[in-house]
Parts: C-alpha cells; sequence; structure tokens
C-alpha cells in the first residue's frame, strides 16, 4: 500500500478517529436463557419432588456410620494409589530399562492385570485362602526358611487393597511410561553430556519434566479409584457404598441413601481435583513464561479489569451529563 | 612436541548400514580451538559426539589429556567402562548443544551448578560463586533466577555455555551452536566464544560461520564423506584450499 492517506468517505468521519462497534452476539444469549432455564427446571426437579427423601438424606448425609464408611473409602483409595504408583513406578523403569528380562517382565504385568476385571482379581485376593494355605519364603522347588498361614496374613482388609493396588499398579505403569516418553530425549542426552549420575539424571531431570504428563492422567485414575473402591463391596468390607447398602435394605429409603453416597463421591473427588489443580501449576513451573492464573486471581482479575473500568466510566458519563449536553467532534 | 588434548585415531562410526565416519584421525593441542566445517550429513556432529561418547565408536580411539574415553587401557586391551565411569570423564569435557538443552524446569542458576554439585561433588558454595561469574561472564547477571523459557535463544545458549564451563572442563566441544539462533542473535552466542578462545580454552567448534573461524580458528578441519580431506590454518584451508571439493563447498557457503 501507499503512505498517502485513506480518503474518508464523508467529510465527518475525517474529523474523528474511527469508533470500534463491538460485535454483538445475540444467539449466545439465546442459548444462555435456554440452558438457565433448563438448569432451574432441574434443580426444582431435584428440590420439589418428595420421592428424594431430602430430610432422610439430611439425617445420613453425616450419620457416624455414613462417616467412618466415607473414611474407609478415603483410606482403600489412598492405599491403591501410593501402593499402586509405587510398584507402577519400579514397573515403568523395568520396562524402559535395557535388560530384556525387565522389559518382557514388566510387558507381561501390565498385560495379565491390566486384562482381568478388577472384581475378579479382587475375589481371587479374597479366597486366595482357599487357594494355597500356606505362603512360605525359600528357595523355588527347594526348602522354605518361613512359612505363614495365608489366611493370617491375607484379611479381607488386605486382600481389598492388595487387588486395588496390584490392578491399579499396571495402569500407573503406563502412565509413568508414558510421563517419561514425553521427555525430550534432548535433556537426558544434555544430563549425559554434563555426567550426572543416572540416578540423578532420573530423578532431577527427567522425573520433574514427566510429572507435566503423568500429574493429569494421574488424577484421573486417582478419581478413578474414589469410585472404583465401591465394588469393594463384594468383599463386604464397610466402605461407602456398602455401608449405604446396609442401611438402606434396613430403612428401605433407597434412593435416599444413594444420594448420601452420592454426595460423598462428589465431595471427595471436588478435593482431589482442586489439589490437582494446584500440583499441575507447581509443575508446570518454567514450561510457560508465566504460570496461569488461580480462579481467585482471576475473579480478581476481572473486577479490576470489568467490573471498575464500567462503574468508573459510569461515573463519569454522569459527571459530564451534569456538566454540559453538547461538544462531539473535536473544535 | 607436547601431549595433545585432544587425540582421535582411526575413528569409525556407522549406524546401521550407514557409515558416517570412515577413519578420522585428529589432533588439539592445549589452548587451541579447531574449527570443524564441511558440508551437512558429512559426519561433523557425530564426530564432535564421538569425542565425549555420547555416540559409541566401531573402531580405533580417542584419548583426552591421555585418557582413553569409554575404555580402560590396561597393557594392549581395551576395557570398557562402564556407564558410572563414562559419565566421570565427560565432566572433562563441556558440550554445547545446537538445540541449547537447558532444563526448563530449572532456573538458569540451577541448571549451571547442577553438574558440579552432583557429578563432582564440589561445595555448593563454591560453585555458586562460580556460577554468578560465569554469567556474568556471558553477559547475563540479571539473568540468574530466570527460567530459560523466559530467555531468547542467543540467551539460552550463553547459559548452555555458563552450564558447560562451570565442570572446568579440559575442552569445550560446540556442536553447531549458532544454528537454531535467529541471525541477529548470532553475534552474540559468537562474541561469547571468540573471548573463551582467547582465554586459552581448548575448542573444538563445529559450524557454518566462516567468518568466525577464519577469525578464532588455529586449525580449520573440512571434513566430507567422513573423512579429513584437508586441514591447516585457516589462511590455508579457506583462502587457498588445495582440495577440489574443499573449495566447492567454500564457494557454495559463501
Amino acid at each position: 500500500m501507499s503512505t498517502t492517506a485513506v480518503t474518508p468517505t464523508t467529510p465527518t468521519a475525517a474529523a474523528e478517529e474511527p469508533r470500534v462497534v463491538k460485535a454483538r452476539h445475540p444467539w449466545r444469549w439465546v442459548a444462555t436463557g435456554i440452558v438457565l432455564v433448563l438448569l432451574a427446571m432441574a434443580v426444582n426437579a431435584l428440590i420439589t419432588n418428595p420421592a428424594w427423601d431430602w430430610p432422610v438424606v439430611r439425617e445420613y448425609l453425616f450419620h457416624p456410620s455414613v462417616v467412618s464408611a466415607a473414611l474407609f473409602t478415603v483410606e482403600l483409595t489412598a492405599l491403591g494409589i501410593v501402593l499402586g504408583f509405587l510398584l507402577g513406578t519400579v514397573l515403568a523403569l523395568m520396562r524402559l530399562s535395557r535388560v530384556p528380562l525387565l522389559t518382557s517382565v514388566a510387558w507381561g504385568y501390565v498385560w495379565l492385570f491390566r486384562s482381568v476385571p478388577l472384581i475378579l482379581q479382587l475375589l481371587f485376593w479374597y479366597n486366595l485362602g482357599a487357594l494355597y494355605r500356606q505362603i512360605s519364603f525359600g528357595i523355588p522347588f527347594g526348602p522354605a526358611f518361613y512359612s505363614v498361614d495365608s489366611m493370617d496374613l491375607i484379611g479381607p482388609v488386605t486382600a481389598a487393597v492388595l487387588g486395588l493396588a496390584l490392578h491399579q499398579a499396571a495402569y500407573a505403569a503406563e502412565i509413568v511410561r508414558g510421563g517419561f516418553l514425553s521427555v525430550d530425549p534432548g535433556q537426558l542426552e544434555a544430563a549425559a553430556a554434563l555426567g550426572i549420575p543416572r540416578r540423578r539424571q532420573i530423578l532431577r531431570i527427567q522425573l520433574p519434566q514427566a510429572m507435566r504428563t503423568i500429574v493429569p492422567a494421574a488424577g484421573n485414575e486417582i478419581i478413578g479409584l474414589v469410585k472404583g473402591t465401591s465394588v469393594v463391596y463384594i468383599m463386604a468390607l464397610p466402605e461407602l457404598f456398602y455401608q449405604v447398602q446396609v442401611i438402606y435394605n434396613r430403612n428401605g429409603r433407597v434412593i435416599a441413601m444413594l444420594l448420601v453416597a452420592a454426595i460423598w463421591y462428589l465431595a471427595l473427588t471436588t478435593v482431589l481435583s482442586i489439589a490437582q489443580y494446584y500440583v499441575e501449576r507447581r509443575f508446570g513451573r518454567g514450561m510457560a513464561r508465566e504460570l496461569p492464573p488461580t480462579p481467585l486471581h482471576r475473579a480478581r482479575r476481572f473486577a479490576a479489569t470489568r467490573i471498575a473500568p464500567r462503574l468508573a466510566a459510569r461515573r463519569a458519563a454522569q459527571g459530564a451529563a451534569a456538566e454540559t449536553s453538547g461538544g462531539g467532534g473535536a473544535p | 612436541m607436547s601431549r595433545p588434548m585432544v587425540e582421535m585415531r582411526g575413528v569409525h562410526k556407522s549406524y546401521g548400514p550407514l557409515h558416517v565416519l570412515r577413519g578420522v584421525d585428529l589432533r588439539v593441542d592445549p589452548g587451541e580451538v579447531t574449527v570443524i566445517i564441511g558440508p551437512s550429513g558429512s559426519g561433523k556432529s557425530t564426530l564432535l559426539r564421538c569425542v565425549n561418547h555420547l555416540e559409541k565408536i566401531d573402531r580405533g580411539h580417542v584419548t583426552i589429556d591421555g585418557e582413553y574415553i569409554g575404555y580402560r587401557r590396561s597393557g594392549n586391551r581395551l576395557y570398557e567402562l562402564r556407564e558410572r565411569e563414562i559419565l566421570r570423564q565427560r565432566t572433562n569435557i563441556g558440550f554445547v548443544f545446537q538445540s541449547f538443552n537447558l532444563f526448563p524446569h530449572l532456573t538458569v542458576l540451577e541448571n549451571v551448578i547442577e553438574a558440579p554439585l552432583s557429578a563432582q561433588r564440589r561445595p555448593r558454595d563454591e560453585v555458586e560463586r562460580l556460577a554468578v561469574e560465569l554469567l556474568a561472564q556471558v553477559g547475563l547477571s540479571d539473568k540468574v533466577h530466570a527460567y530459560p523459557r523466559q530467555l531468547s535463544g542467543g540467551q539460552q545458549q550463553r547459559v548452555a555455555i555458563a552450564r558447560a564451563l562451570a565442570l572446568r572442563p579440559k575442552v569445550v566441544l560446540f556442536d553447531e551452536p549458532t544454528s537454531a539462533l535467529d541471525p541477529e542473535l548470532v553475534g552474540e552466542v559468537l562474541e561469547v566464544m571468540k573471548e573463551l578462545a582467547r582465554s586459552g580454552t581448548t575448542m573444538i567448534v563445529v559450524t557454518h560461520e566462516i567468518g568466525f573461524a577464519r577469525e578464532v580458528a588455529d586449525t580449520v578441519v573440512f571434513l566430507d564423506e567422513g573423512r579429513v580431506i584437508e586441514q591447516g590454518p585457516p589462511a590455508q584451508v579457506l583462502d587457498a584450499p588445495r582440495h577440489e571439493r574443499t573449495r566447492a563447498f567454500l564457494g557454495k557457503v559463501r
């Protein structure tokens, strides 16, 4: 384009800078309206229908037996995740090692424990006592140094934790392995060129970078396991789902009791989702030029940039209107 | 003649059927700057990566200050070293990558002090003092606590140079250190490298910057198809090349 000035279309446009008119989005407002109506209908249906039995829900939500069942669910989840990810990390490192046997054993483990349904695995562990009466440690096919009755070693709680953790480890192994694979190979090369010891390369250079990929997937797994612990009810262990079943079998308020369980699961996953957000921020250091703002920051910024200027503009407009009525174009 | 700082003898390296290095001999004396030039695919980067054993060589040997790299010599045998020992040897060899390869989750200072602390187990206060000094030398005193992604390419490469120097290496290898940089950022990195060369650091530089080679190099090596075609002082190799292939290459680069 040439450097000559743009020819004005009308004489008035030449005098002023063109004003930006914001685009209007009427359909966004229509869609917002429809969704609001649907939301109101849903809330109405939840509150006004007496079949939901809200008074019963209120009565049992913090009932001691329900609270202790929820705590047991948390306990099972925590043990399952911690043990699962510990074993999973070992499996992932085995899989990534240069030793053929370790690689194939890790692969085989993941194959086996991902293939058999969790509920079946749990029942196997539960019935281990029938399968092996004695568990002994010693030379394979040779003498045993130490034997223990399997019933004593593996009670129902241990069986549940073992089942959840071993199953979880198979998934965790793949998540951890994926995390390590996502790290730029140049990072390892740089670490090797600097002579950084192998263990330190893994812990200080690879793992923190791998965590960026691992955390979101692990968050999924933890939340999945919170709910997944409910299959333990088949072992008659007093976790949340089993406990509400016990109660509704006694009082007959099925829907209300299921709602109690649902609210607890919601609360637990909400806490975990928030925790995940902050853990992700922690491992995001150095990845973005600036860390993304937290919701709190965002709310503050919204108030500062959107609401405050509008208020100020309104105040200014009122002041201007009171002062004078003319004055559009420059003299 | 003094003992060479770096010596390569009859080095061969193949990737599968691809014979990249076909018997390379190279000698770099202490305090010398050797610049390796050559067309892409000639094996320049591979040669450099063989010096610090990032690539295992198939035949021949590499010594640094008389020490076999990747092997221990006993009588007439070379025993392969284990990873831990190779890692220790690498602390004598600085390496600067084309793509910087700074650790993005660590600050500039943490990047520089990591290897001296964990690989050489030197005391933290000494290492930190040295790191701050080195960062000042490369003109980044104000970026000590920044993260790599907050820096320009030229600044990142200067951090990478400081990181390599923090090991107090006997030789520093540069693998096309300015090839990934925007043209206006090349100068600042070359300036740091010139300063290093003046201070008597032994350097091997793979580069396409002929001007840098002419100004700084003691020896220019022209590599083609995995062989050293000719080598000598820049005035000879760059301005009066004896070999046809060198002339052809220089004709294209200029």
